[in-house]
């Protein structure tokens, strides 16, 4: 059949597109870091070897992941158990709250987390002024300052994951523990813990592969600690271009063989079709419990809505006037009138604005044609197609930039080489690889959920293949379009790690005019900008949850 | 023979497995054939080739003497009723109802109104603005068949209608579905493994196995004269054993069953089984209980059921064998020692086949 024909020349196109924007540049990685004035060499692998400063790096990437795992599980874990057991005060406030750091970017985060507790912080002054030290308390640097934001951002998805986990438990396992005898230890033992198992394994994985790609905190706070991917972009620096790629394989290599030791754990199903209802929450009845219960929480709440309170505040503050007070002397709506007015400051957001749109659009489309091509019919390398998509995700932001200024920063078309570096082509492009996971999960997510019934309904009420579509499967695959693209679209938007590499002056997004106006000390513009990413993220983000996950 | 709809010896492998084998059916104008087997029958894969949704391998399928064999889907004008409705939830009633309206051209006011008599037809009319979450699962069932057959199509294909309403639900339904689709007129035909529902709602009924067309008949005659032992035994209540034909008699054959021997009407219009083993296949109501004694087979209670005017009585013969007879609901109590006669009743209810059939 001719359609059939067509479906097969498409996939084919997807696949040769995709093994272009995502194998193909981290194999001329490879070749790079592989290959030398006079022909193939393992001198720059030795020369890796060789460095102990290499060595340190890598290990400080692989211990900071493992103690960030550690300490996310720790702080997650039991704000789940606590809040999907018991009725608190305010309990859906507060659960709420508790997903809030998943909606800063990164790089805010870490901004706000100077804010607050850096040297002139607002905490750290604090701290000083009461105990009535000369110095301020603490230094926020290091590998301490590192973990610390990690573990602050990163909980979220134990916590996500594991009341997701503990929704899907069915109740009637618990009661048919208890009535087989069993207390209260031994149902947490040997019911709900192995319940959890593949939710906890899904967060560990997930919070090990951030935390190994994680570029924004060590970054600003390292200092001298190195790890992974700050080093490959202080050796590129440094001009050392064929070592920076041997750091960019070996950092490769430690994401994959992590995802291939982790990777039995998965994301619980946010809904089964199954019977039972999740266990009933229970109220706390005693009086004192419960006031303490609800201080506790909302102490919490309050720790951690402190950082958003505090970019807040700083962006009302005018330029040079808090010093050493606890409060703002001073407040001003400058900061946010310069990012309209001021045509200099207000490019950076309109270039973030469409930067991450035409990525986002970029990535639905080709997400969206590779999953309604590849679903249930049998096109060849449809499985390879998924697999493609999903490798940017394991692969290191850091890395990826690298791999694409690689590849596009030489003109050999036959090559399907092209000079995109230091073109606002470079950026978008970046973005796309690194939504097609998020994306295409998503959208892939939607398509095999569709009832393949609905469309051969269409077909014998002689709609034709585009009416189908046009009225039938995308109206339908809405929700999950909408829920991928926000999810891209916030990525990319707050995006810092590829861009920090890879940007132009003219496409110079958000993050990089943070990070100036951090440089310049002009701390109120850099937070009304984090102020801007923060609300736009959250409202992306709140679009897409609503029609996303309400059908 | 020539009918409305005609399936001509289809033949539809799947990864080399038969599903469907050498299939002829052909259907006169407004009749309706329930296919009716076990799942994995072929019965669901016959219905998609009516469909297009598959092309069978070999065989031709044709309306009025045209060959859509490989007509698509689309152009088939073929309406049909799926087995979860896949009525489209991001559209109301209406809009469903109207879909397949608008894919022959029809716009404005006609096609308000060809909807609206679509939804009239199944008692549905004012409904067009509701959403689908908000029907129940009977009127998604008749919103289904309604948005089937406004755009009139030239034969309706049902796929198990009524398998996913509640069984209170059923036995309406079932009325309501025939006395619909007779006032309509229209060629249907009905896939299912419910008997009921196949015995109701066919004017015809279609055996099949593994892909095979066993038996094509009224209800009646499926019941009183199976094509074999399959049949027999998958219409209706049956016990079957294997029994020794000793010969001819005057009115039938003479057969040895565990340590009697009866004389037994083997069927109108069925060949003569030669002497030698055979199986048997006995409707419990073919069967009475007597005292023990001569010309009855000496067999022992163990079971009872009760379903209203009758029981049905599990009975275990001294071989071994298990028979179903029907009974006076107190006639005797599970342990009890018992002979089983054929009953009085002339003719029926008892079924000889060769022995090599399964």
């Amino acid at each position: 059949m001719r359609g059939e024909q067509r479906r097969q020349i498409v996939g084919a196109g997807i696949l040769v597109l995709l093994l272009w924007l995502v194998v193909y540049p981290l194999l001329l990685v490879l070749v790079e870091g592989l290959h030398g004035p006079r022909g193939w060499t393992l001198e720059f692998v030795r020369l890796f070897l060789h460095r102990p400063t290499e060595w340190r790096a890598l290990w400080g990437s692989l211990w900071i992941s493992l103690v960030s795992v550690v300490l996310a599980a720790v702080v997650g874990i039991p704000l789940a158990l606590l809040f999907g057991r018991y009725d608190l005060p305010g309990g859906r406030v507060l659960s709420g709250l508790v997903a809030l750091p998943a909606v800063l970017p990164p790089l805010v985060g870490v901004l706000a987390f100077l804010f607050l507790y850096g040297e002139s912080g607002f905490v750290s002054l604090l701290v000083q002024r009461l105990l009535g030290l000369e110095e301020p308390p603490w230094r926020l640097q290091g590998a301490g300052a590192i973990l610390l934001v990690h573990a602050y951002s990163m909980y979220v998805y134990f916590y996500l994951f594991t009341r997701a986990a503990l929704g899907s438990l069915d109740a009637s396992l618990l009661e048919a523990a208890s009535s087989l005898g069993a207390g209260r230890w031994r149902r947490l033992r040997q019911v709900v813990l192995p319940h959890l198992y593949p939710a906890l394994g899904g967060a560990a994985l997930l919070t090990f592969m951030t935390s190994l790609a994680s570029f924004s905190a060590p970054y600003i706070f390292g200092g001298g600690f190195r790890v992974m991917t700050t080093q490959i972009v202080a050796t590129r620096l440094n001009g050392e271009n064929e070592l920076a790629m041997v750091e960019t394989i070996s950092l490769t290599l430690v994401a994959l063989l992590a995802l291939w030791l982790l990777r039995g754990g998965r994301a619980p199903e946010a809904s089964g079709g199954r019977k039972g209802s999740g266990p009933t929450r229970v109220p706390v009845r005693r009086p004192g419990m419960r006031l303490l219960l609800a201080v506790v929480a909302w102490g919490l709440a309050a720790f951690l809505l402190l950082p958003h309170l505090t970019l807040l505040l700083v962006s009302f503050v005018p330029l040079g006037t808090w010093t050493t007070e606890p409060l703002p002397p001073a407040y001003t709506l400058r900061n946010y009138l310069a990012l309209v007015t001021d045509p200099v400051r207000s490019r950076p957001l309109l270039n973030s604005l469409w930067l991450a749109s035409a990525a986002t659009a970029a990535a639905v489309g080709i997400a969206l044609l590779a999953s309604l091509l590849g679903v249930g019919r049998r096109v060849r390398g449809a499985r390879l197609v998924e697999g493609l998509l999903a490798l940017p995700w394991a692969v290191p932001g850091t890395v990826f930039a690298i791999a694409i200024a690689t590849a596009f920063s030489v003109r050999a078309p036959w090559a399907g080489r092209f000079i995109l570096v230091g073109t606002i082509w470079i950026l978008p492009l970046a973005y796309l690889v690194r939504n097609l996971p998020i994306t295409s999960r998503a959208i892939l997510a939607g398509v095999r959920a569709l009832d393949p019934s609905l469309d051969e309904a269409a077909a014998t009420l002689g709609a034709g293949r585009w009416r189908t579509l046009r009225r039938v499967t995308l109206p339908l695959l809405r929700p999950a379009v909408l829920a991928g693209a926000s999810l891209a679209f916030v990525t990319a938007f707050g995006d810092f790690v590829t861009s920090v590499m890879l940007y132009t002056y003219d496409t110079r997004p958000i993050s990089m005019e943070i990070l100036s106006s951090l440089r310049q000390s002009d701390v109120g513009v850099a937070a009304a900008y984090g102020v801007v990413l923060m609300l736009v993220s959250a409202a992306v983000f709140a679009v897409g949850a609503e029609r996303g996950g309400g059908g | 023979m020539t009918g409305f709809l005609r399936l001509e010896a289809l033949v539809k492998r799947f990864d080399g497995v038969l599903a469907v084998d050498r299939l002829s059916l052909s259907l006169a104008r407004g009749e309706m054939v329930a296919l009716l087997g076990p799942s994995g029958s072929g019965k669901t894969t016959t219905l998609r080739l009516l469909a297009g949704f598959e092309t069978p391998d070999a065989g031709r399928v044709l309306v009025d003497g045209e060959d859509v064999t490989r007509v698509e889907p689309v152009a088939r004008r073929f309406g049909m009723v799926f087995q979860h409705y896949a009525l489209f939830p991001h559209l109301d009633v209406g809009e469903n109802v109207a879909f397949g309206l608008e894919s022959l051209g029809l716009r404005g006011h006609e096609l308000t109104q060809r909807a609206a008599r679509a939804l009239d037809l199944v008692d549905l009319a004012g409904y067009e603005r509701r959403h689908i979450g908000q029907l129940s699962g009977g009127q998604q069932q008749r919103v289904a068949l309604a948005r089937a057959l406004a755009p009139e199509p030239r034969v309706l294909l049902l796929d198990e209608p009524l398998s996913n309403l509640d069984p209170t639900l059923r036995e309406r339904t079932r009325h309501e579905i025939r006395e619909l689709i007779h006032r309509v007129g229209i060629t249907t035909v009905l896939v299912t493994h419910e008997q009921d529902e196949a015995f109701e709602l066919g004017d015809r009924v279609a055996v099949l196995r593994d892909g095979r067309l066993e038996q094509l008949g009224t209800p009646d005659e499926l019941y009183t004269a199976p094509a074999n032992a399959f049949v027999g035994g998958f219409i209706g209540r049956s016990s079957r054993l294997e029994v020794t034909v000793v010969g001819p008699a005057p009115r039938g054959v003479r057969i040895a069953i565990g340590g009697a021997e009866w004389e037994i009407d083997a069927g109108p219009g069925r060949p003569a089984i030669p002497p030698g083993p055979a199986m048997m296949l006995v409707r419990p109501e073919a069967l009475r209980l007597t005292p023990p004694g001569a010309g009855a087979v000496p067999a022992t209670i163990t079971g009872r059921r009760f379903v209203g005017p009758s029981a049905l009585f599990r009975a275990v013969t001294d071989q071994g064998a298990g028979l179903e007879v029907a009974a006076p609901p107190h006639a005797v109590v599970p342990g009890a020692r018992v002979g089983i006669m054929p009953s009085r009743r002339e003719g029926g209810g008892i079924h000889l086949f060769p022995v090599e059939e399964r």
